[in-house]
């Protein structure tokens, strides 16, 4: 929101600087993002009268000027090459080494041979034309008045001197998108009175009803709706004064009669509209939804089909204007209208939003109607725009008009006490001070029976109960009050983590201990992600975002593995040399089309490369994670399209697969022309999470001795670790541990076959193992082994 | 008998002499042929046999008297022998203690986690608990619930990604306000950490990025209270210089609303690039919990009052880290990540 400083200074008489009232604005919610001093390109360019005039002597075209210019020098010696100046003429003087529109600098020199001490400037050096300052656009010199004084900085005479507030309005408070609507807080803040706009008008004796018939049939999406006719036009410029301030604003001076619409829409934040009367056929004006498939081409040319979703007002025989948003190509102004007709009014706010956003078409109005227009306003605007009319003589107006829907709104009155907007602030504020304080903001504050019956302006829609006085109060009085106190009241309570929530926390500090580094990475990716490790399958089973940032951030993943595959790339590309990482996320899991609640499953995904590195070493961070959960993982052989086929296995838990890890695909790796081996896997955390989380209890320390014994097994080399371990486990009740500790492959044992020599650990429950159990229980574990694994002890 | 007593001390004397190199294992050796039990001095006291029985007493005088003599001897030199080779061992096991250690570099923590655990760690001291709630999200919890209806202008303070009509990925930790209060009753403190989502890409934006939502419902909570609460988290997340400042700010579900700046960190207050010469860095949205919102929860709010604070953790991490880029958070680059130990 652009407010010029001099535009509210015609409301409110301001005597601080625009730094200052800055940062008033700042600590009563209204933050200036920027401002802007207009004039910041031009420095040291006066006024000086030219004194005397001659030819230069070596040179037809030039001329060489000598001026005063005040207080920086009587007699000044510029060479200028413009055709329109003549001696006592007063034009604008860059001198030396000033600076001008577009970041010229001016420095002394010589041309041809005649010293020139500056240059005489143009409108359009100054980068200004006819809007900013009448006569800028003519061609050569800018002239100005004769009395100008000498001297004085060019910028305050045309107009460069001002700075613009560009305002971020929250959007609880449309009535401050507007000049006039800042003007009211400003007088607030500085104690001032605010200056009451001229809302009167000449109406003359013919009539808007009489000439055109106005009916709203939808007032549900147009509270309020009002027409007024205006003839004898005189379709031209608008004054200076008035192009300046749209200038200023950023808006293009177009014609009076439009300049007065987009004025009002500035000044009060009210968007009208001026439909021309002689192309509205059969003399009516209807507001109502559009009919389906119904079509209007738009000011802007472009065509849209419509539904009855969005709104437009029509004539007896077609759409007029897509309500709200942009007028039709059909009944807009040109310099040819003669008589026009008024609109000002209140559109509802959501409907002006999807219709702007189904149909992409966007204005100033639409942006303005989005935030909320309030009915008050649409009444004094359109009194505005007719005094404008009147003061540009520009029309003549009629003596009624049509004002369909809130035409007399009931004010909001919240009853309250000083005491319930202390209790909220939690801080003391005096009742005279609350009171003097939504006197200022235009409430009306009337005490009864130790109440405070407050009166909620009519164009303050966004305020409706103490909470909202409490807030104006407190942002006027000035929130360094707030001096902080302990939530005294409070009940005691104790907080912290719950269980399963420490346990998350337990298995990072768990992996870190291990080496490794956590990522964090986009929970969407790629469909390319899911085409690249071969799992287009999947793909089609995730939710994909209606409205990504791009096609590579459009799936909510089902697998952290493309993101850590990507990551660990990343990392060998940059030429690191090795890296443990791990994920700790949610995938996200539904039944498509999206119906129900997704489920969103914790994953831990981990993937290590490097030195030192290999399967094992992958393994091993998820059997530390098993040890610190207290459970055992069994691994299967398993295939995964983007595994490497005789490393990857399946990780099972209580013989559910629950996870899975591998070493990359040699031939994907090949094709990232990678040259280092990857390890990942992917972990279902939900399901070890209980575990972690669950509460740790002491087993009695065994009473007797445990027996150890070490077999080395001959197998056939396709008989995995697994399975002999499996066969073993099963295989004695005292059995408590059994594990592999060397492989031997070589002459003795036989081509074809290997020796895995395993510790196994007996532990005595009711009484001491003997030596006699101990072999007992081995031959047993060997005739198992002989049966289902063709095991030999060797 | 005498000679051979004396031949044998002269023996001892001789070899011992002659053979100055001896090791332990060689001196043992020694000592056994003289001292075992079928050594030569134990083989003199089996001689006493053969010995007249009124020389026995002085002959078996002078036999305890070699043997005396030879066990302190051979103490001797195995002590000095022993010595001798302790120190050669050493010296030969001198190693260079300059050269690398052997351990397993321990990993990282995300910065963003590290954050987490540190307001998680300051506001359970005051009695907050965590939830987390779905980041797939209802649009009732992301917005309706919290007082922005359908097509409410307030929609665009925040580019949502949606799912479809009813799904989106949630804009704001905010939501989780709602799942709470509609599974407890007040007194409620609790804070909801996670992944939010919004569809804006730059320097100090990420299309997904991390909030944490506090919460507390109860009797007689104030203004104040929050400004109170926020003191105490700025002094102890940042220094204990650290300031806060209110200022008015808009959010539907709270009213009033406050953006809440602290005093930067960086220059203490006095201006600098990081807070862009301003002294103060704009941290959080805050405010008294909007009635409405407490109405939708079902809690009546003449009764209960409560205030809710919401905050970004890399907005956190970058400025209490230093990091310029929010995208290097994410990139998972070990050399970034490794700067944060745990």
């Amino acid at each position: 929101m652009k407010v010029p400083f001099s535009w509210l200074k015609d409301y409110v008489d301001i005597d601080i600087t625009a730094q200052e009232l800055t940062d008033k604005l700042f600590s009563c919610g209204f933050e200036v993002e920027e401002l802007i001093y207009v004039g910041a390109e031009i420095d040291r360019c006066v006024v000086g009268r030219i004194e005397s005039l001659e030819k230069h002597p070596d040179a037809d075209k030039l001329k060489i000027c000598r001026l005063n210019c005040g207080e920086y020098g009587s007699d000044i010696q510029i060479v200028t090459g413009a055709d329109n100046v003549r001696a006592g003429d007063v034009v604008p003087v860059a001198l030396d080494g000033s600076s001008l529109h577009g970041g010229v600098k001016i420095r002394k020199g010589k041309l041809r041979g005649v010293e020139s001490n500056g240059m005489l400037c143009s409108g359009e050096e100054l980068g200004i034309n006819d809007d900013w300052y009448e006569g800028a656009d003519v061609y050569g010199i800018l002239q100005l008045p004769k009395d100008t004084p000498l001297g004085t900085d060019i910028k305050k005479v045309v107009g460069l001197d001002d700075y613009i507030f560009d305002i971020s309005v929250t959007a609880n408070r449309p009535d401050c998108q507007s000049v006039y609507g800042i003007a009211r807080e400003v007088a607030a803040i500085l104690h001032k009175q605010l200056e009451p706009l001229d809302l009167t008008y000449e109406a003359s004796t013919f009539s808007t009803c009489e000439r055109v018939n106005v009916t709203v049939e939808a007032p549900d999406l147009c509270p309020r709706y009002i027409a007024h006719y205006v003839r004898d036009l005189k379709v031209e410029k608008s004054p200076q004064w008035m192009r300046r301030r749209l200038a200023l604003c950023g808006l293009r001076s177009i014609s009076n009669v439009v300049d007065i619409t987009n004025f009002i829409l500035l000044e009060l934040g009210q968007p009208m509209h001026a439909f021309d009367l002689s192309k509205i056929e059969r003399n009516a004006v209807c507001v109502r939804r559009a009919h389906e498939n119904e079509k209007i081409i738009t000011l802007d040319e472009k065509e849209f089909t419509l539904t009855p979703e969005n709104l437009v007002i029509c004539d007896g025989v077609k759409p007029v204007a897509l309500a709200g948003v942009m007028g039709g190509l059909n009944s807009g102004i040109t310099e040819n209208t003669c008589e026009l007709l008024f609109e000002s009014a209140k559109f509802e706010r959501a409907n002006i939003r999807r219709t702007s956003r189904k149909l992409g078409q966007k204005s100033d109005s639409s942006s303005r109607f989005e935030k909320g227009v309030d009915a008050y306003t649409t009444g004094i605007a359109i009194n505005r725009a007719l005094h404008l009319i009147t003061e540009l003589h520009c029309g003549l107006i009629a003596r009624d008009r049509f004002d369909i829907g809130e035409t007399k709104t009931e004010p909001k009155v919240i009853v309250t006490t000083a005491q319930q907007i202390n209790a909220l602030l939690g801080i003391e504020v005096p009742e005279k001070e609350i009171r003097d304080i939504l006197g200022r903001l235009n409430f009306n504050v009337k005490a009864v029976r130790g109440k405070l019956e407050v009166t909620v302006p009519a164009y303050r829609e966004d305020v409706d109960g103490y909470p909202d006085l409490a807030e104006e109060v407190i942002r006027e009085y000035g929130y360094d009050h707030i001096q902080g106190t302990f939530m005294e009241s409070a009940t005691v309570t104790n907080g912290g983590l719950n269980a399963e929530q420490r346990a998350e926390e337990e298995v990072k500090k768990l992996l870190t201990a291990q080496g490794c580094s956590e990522i964090i990475t986009y929970s969407f990716i790629s469909p390319k992600d899911y085409e690249f490790i071969r799992m287009a399958d999947e793909l089609e089973k995730a939710i994909k975002i209606k409205n990504p940032i791009g096609e590579d951030m459009s799936v909510m993943r089902t697998t952290l593995i493309p993101s850590m595959l990507n990551t660990l790339v990343r990392n060998v590309r940059r030429g690191n040399e090795s890296a443990r990482l791990y994920e700790l996320a949610s995938v996200y899991l539904a039944e498509l089309p999206l119906i129900d609640q997704p489920e969103e499953r914790k994953t831990l995904c981990v993937g290590v490369y490097g030195e030192g590195e290999d399967f094992y070493t992958a393994k091993g961070l998820f059997e530390c994670l098993a040890a610190q959960a207290g459970i055992r993982f069994t691994y299967e052989v398993a295939e995964k399209p983007f595994l490497h086929p005789g490393k990857s296995a399946n990780i099972l838990l209580d013989g559910e697969v629950v996870g899975y890890l591998g070493e990359f695909a040699p031939d994907l790796a090949a094709e990232l022309s990678l040259e280092t081996s990857l390890y990942l896997g992917e972990l279902d955390y939900a399901k070890v999470a209980q575990t972690l989380a669950g509460r740790k209890k002491y087993v009695a320390l065994p009473k007797f001795a445990e027996v150890k014994r070490d077999l080395a097994l001959v197998t056939a080399e396709s008989t995995t670790c697994a399975e002999v371990e499996k066969v073993i486990r099963e295989s004695c009740k005292y059995l408590t541990d059994a594990h592999l500790f060397d492989v031997y492959r070589g002459a003795q044992v036989g081509e074809g076959k290997k020796s895995m020599a395993f510790s196994v650990t007996f532990t005595p429950k009711e009484k001491a193992i003997s030596p006699e159990d101990a072999d007992g229980y081995v031959k047993r574990i060997l005739k198992a082994l002989h049966e289902k694994v063709g095991a030999e002890l060797r | 008998m005498k000679e051979q007593i004396e031949s044998i001390r002269r023996e001892i004397e001789e070899t011992l002499a002659a053979r100055t190199d001896m090791t332990s294992k060689d001196l043992y050796a020694l000592k056994m042929e003289y001292l075992g039990k079928t050594g030569k001095i134990s083989a003199l006291s089996k001689g006493m046999r053969d010995v007249a029985p009124e020389e026995r007493p002085a002959v078996g005088k002078l036999v305890g008297e070699v043997r005396q003599w030879a066990e302190e001897r051979f103490a001797a030199l195995e002590e000095e022998i022993g010595k001798r080779e302790l120190s050669a061992k050493i010296a030969s096991e001198k190693i260079d203690v300059t050269m690398p250690a052997k351990f397993r570099e321990t990993g990282s923590v995300h910065p963003v986690t590290l954050v987490r655990r540190e307001l998680i760690d300051i506001f359970s001291g005051m009695g907050f608990d965590v939830f987390e709630g779905p980041e797939i999200e209802k649009d009732y919890y992301n917005f309706q619930a919290l007082n922005i209806p359908a097509d409410h202008p307030a929609r665009d303070m925040q580019d949502t990604f949606f799912i479809t009509d009813e799904f989106l990925l949630r804009s704001q930790t905010s939501s989780g306000q709602i799942r709470v209060m509609e599974n407890k009753k007040p007194p409620i403190k609790v804070l909801s950490p996670g992944r939010v989502y919004r569809s804006d890409s730059d320097a100090t934006h990420s299309p997904m990025f991390h909030q944490m939502e506090g919460l507390v419902v109860d009797k007689g909570i104030t203004l104040n209270d929050l400004k109170g609460m926020l003191d105490e988290f700025a002094r102890r997340m940042f220094t204990s210089e650290t300031k806060v400042r209110l200022r008015p700010s808009y959010f539907p579900f709270t009213e009033p609303s406050v953006e809440v700046d602290l005093s930067c960190s960086a220059c203490g207050g006095k201006g600098c690039r990081i807070c862009k010469g301003t002294g103060w860095i704009e941290v959080l949205g805050a405010g008294v919990v909007n009635r409405r919102v407490l109405e939708n929860c079902a809690i009546d709010p003449d009764e209960y009052t409560g205030f809710a604070f919401g905050m970004g953790l890399e907005r956190i991490a970058m400025i209490k880290y230093g990091i310029g880029d929010i995208r290097l958070l994410f990139e998972g680059d070990v050399r970034f990540l490794k700067q944060f130990k745990d």
